[in-house]
């Protein structure tokens, strides 16, 4: 059949079973919208507030339902404000195609009203790209686009098309096909994999450390297995929060700069330091020199570009976690570390600072809110804060269900990717964890929460201050408080009757929880602003640089 | 340590942003580039010299082998390659320099091919070490302006072992 442009893309995301989008109409992207106006029978539009929030929207979809998020933008600042949300999902692996729109062909170069070569600017920010000016070029940049971002290390691909291909008059021909095949993952190497079973058997003090990549691979109960299996205590990076439940005994907790003495210190005293598709990032390994320096290392990973980039490795294997896994079970012979793993228990220190004036502690806070819920609750944050202190006490229950910008660590993250969520499990509850600063960057999504009556539950941890900016200037920075003090004026129940929400102000944990139990039953957005101490910090922390001996604990 | 090394990409516009990009952003230090046609009508060939450790070197295959443009990519071992390169220079000569200069160029094998008053403009093509040499012996002239096109190089060997499709 004999299609135009914009019927190709739908065409596409249709073959690619693609029936949520989330998007901003514009100039150049008139036609690819009138198409949707044919389409929207099966695909289903969510209209933002701003092409950031989308792009949020459709990464926090990916995450939360394992499937390619779609993003539509016009040309120009509609395609330059997608910019943040992509480099959000490059930075965390997320797969997701970003479609923009851009001027008329005849027009490129020109400097043409709206126009951007946004292939140039997210160059650095996606795995691939594609400017397409010719409709007999789309249907395979669309397909591909698909493809590279599900294959291997995901991440997010854009494909920028000019509005004439997207006109009525310029049919191509077009034949429906299954989506393309997605290149395997790397050949495990047997030689490889059969020293690191060794190493492994041989360890006396083994530690794993994982990170997103267990969970992109989806490989929770290969990993559990393991886990029992070789009986070593695990610690995570913030992109695997919530593979291990939260009280399992072997489970660490959060590793690196504000992770768990406990997690910390297993590494540094452990012979064999197992990590699982995770990349040693800064905030992991805050010294490389001295990380994991009594053992031997060994990194499995999808992503070669990963092994010895940060620190140096002992034993590698490049391959996808859940068929490493997979590999590596039968191989095994069960473990036995319990002297290891009693001595590592002595480790664990409950950090708790008394605060004077302090009625709300964030501990609690977190704690409160998942006792009160159930078990399948999604949980996404924004940044800061209250973000660690999520990672650090949610009880998980399931990985897919911590929404975080762990890489990128993108402030207004939040509420477009809760949106996201709900779409992608409309049947289980949300609750998006933001700071007051946070919150104000990109809360005009509440527009679309309110719109199309999504019931998210918003947690302000409100301390009138940026508080991870003010806890280092607290520490390391002579108390000089350079422009983290808001005192904003945000009255945040007026605030959500103005957007036709529902707001509440607390101060307690009795007004919480009797708010929370209120917003649970309520058909629709709600917020609960939670005045919290501003001297409240994230701990313990380890900072830029150090080691476990500069942690600090109080 | 110094190696060379072989990109096979996809003919097609912007493909050498793509490389030259990730090399900026991951900081990789490159001594030159090259990109050239090949008989295939649809791949390019790029080649890198580059120096850096071992750690760094697998890090600039690694991670480049990632672009999607990227068709295959390997280094040229030293003992079975060969190298070429290209320099364009000229030299100030007066009528008292000129037989000298021509003597040297003779001995290189190189070629003259402008000559003025008062300059003359060399080409020479050959391995990197004896263009090394060449500028080495002219350091006494004039120069007025050199210009060199970085290494290109093939391997020897039929069936690279080093190649890895991507």
């Amino acid at each position: 059949m004999k299609l135009n442009g914009s019927q190709i893309i739908m065409e596409i995301l249709m073959e690619h079973g693609v029936d949520t989008v989330f998007g901003y109409p514009g100039g150049a992207a008139l036609n690819v919208y009138n198409s949707l106006y044919d389409y929207s029978a099966s695909i289903n539009h969510i209209l933002t507030a701003h092409e950031q929030g989308a792009a949020h929207a459709a990464d926090g979809y990916a995450r939360a339902s394992g499937k390619t998020g779609v993003v539509f933008a016009t040309s120009g600042p509609g395609a330059t404000n997608l910019v943040t949300g992509i480099a959000t999902a490059f930075m965390d692996s997320i797969p997701m195609v970003a479609i923009t729109c851009n001027v008329a062909d005849s027009l490129i170069g020109r400097d043409a009203f709206q126009e951007i070569s946004i292939t140039g600017v997210t160059l650095p920010i996606t795995k691939h790209n594609y400017f397409v000016n010719k409709v007999e070029d789309l249907a395979e940049a669309l397909r591909n686009a698909f493809r590279i971002a599900n294959e291997g290390r995901k991440g997010p691909v854009l494909v920028d098309i000019t509005k004439d291909i997207t006109g009525a008059n310029v049919l191509c021909e077009f034949i429906q096909q299954e989506p393309l095949p997605i290149n395997p993952f790397p050949t495990i190497s047997l030689p490889k994999l059969a020293e690191i079973i060794d190493v492994i058997n041989l360890a006396k003090k083994p530690v794993v450390y994982f990170g997103g990549g267990v969970v992109a691979s989806r490989a929770r109960a290969e990993f559990a297995q393991f886990i029992q299996l070789i009986d070593a205590p695990a610690t995570y990076s913030m992109m695997a929060a919530g593979v291990l439940d939260y009280c399992d005994p072997k489970n660490l907790g959060l590793i690196g700069m504000h992770g768990s003495m406990a997690a910390n210190r297993a590494i540094d005293e452990a012979d064999l330091v197992l990590a699982m598709g995770t990349r040693f990032s800064d905030r992991v390994a805050l010294n490389t020199s001295r990380f994991a320096q009594n053992a031997a290392i060994i990194q499995i990973d999808i992503d070669e570009g990963e092994i010895n980039k940060n620190v140096e490795i002992n034993y590698d294997l490049v391959a996808d976690i859940k068929e490493a896994l997979t590999a590596m079970l039968p191989l095994l012979k069960q473990q036995n570390h319990s002297e290891w793993i009693e001595k590592v228990a002595t480790f664990k220190k409950e950090v708790n600072v008394e605060l004077e004036g302090a009625t709300l502690r964030p501990k609690d806070l977190i704690h409160a809110t998942c006792d009160l819920t159930d078990k399948d609750t999604v949980y996404v944050t924004d940044v800061g804060q209250h973000q660690m202190w999520a990672a650090q006490y949610i009880k998980h229950k399931k990985a897919e269900n911590f929404l975080t910008s762990g890489g990128l660590g993108t402030m207004g993250f939040g509420y477009g990717a809760a949106i996201g969520a709900q779409y992608a499990c409309p049947d289980k509850r949300v609750i998006h964890f933001t700071g007051d600063g946070s919150f104000h960057m990109n809360l005009n999504e509440a527009c679309t929460a309110v719109s199309y009556n999504l019931p998210i539950i918003t947690i302000i941890f409100d301390n009138k201050v940026l508080g991870m900016v003010y806890q280092w200037q607290t520490l390391f920075f002579q108390k000089h408080y350079s422009q983290t003090i808001l005192e904003r004026k945000t009255d945040y129940v007026q605030l959500a009757k103005g957007f036709g929400a529902v707001g509440f102000e607390v101060s307690t944990l009795e007004e919480f929880e009797e708010a929370y139990k209120k917003a649970l039953k309520i058909d629709g957005p709600v917020w609960i602003a939670c005045r919290i101490h501003r001297d409240e910090r994230v701990l313990p922390m380890i900072p830029n640089g150090g080691t476990l001996k500069d942690m600090i604990i109080d | 340590m110094r190696e060379v090394i072989s990109i096979f990409v996809d003919n097609q516009a912007n493909v050498l942003t793509r490389v030259a990009s990730l090399f900026g952003r991951r900081g990789f230090n490159i001594d030159s580039l090259t990109v050239s046609t090949t008989n295939d009508p649809n791949l390019s060939r790029i080649t890198v010299v580059f120096n850096g450790d071992a750690q760094a070197l697998s890090q600039i295959l690694s991670q480049t082998k990632k672009l999607e443009v990227v068709k295959q990519i390997y280094t040229l071992e030293k003992d079975s390659s060969l190298y070429r390169e290209l320099l364009l220079l000229k030299v100030s000569s007066g009528e008292l320099q000129r037989s000298s200069i021509k003597d040297i160029v003779d001995i290189y094998r190189g070629k003259i091919i402008s000559l003025s008053k008062d300059s003359m403009i060399v080409e020479l093509t050959g391995a990197p070490e004896k263009i090394d040499g060449f500028l080495e012996m002219l350091a006494c002239y004039e120069i007025i302006e050199t210009c060199r096109t970085g290494i290109t190089g093939i391997s020897r060997v039929s069936n690279n072992v080093e190649s890895e499709d991507c």
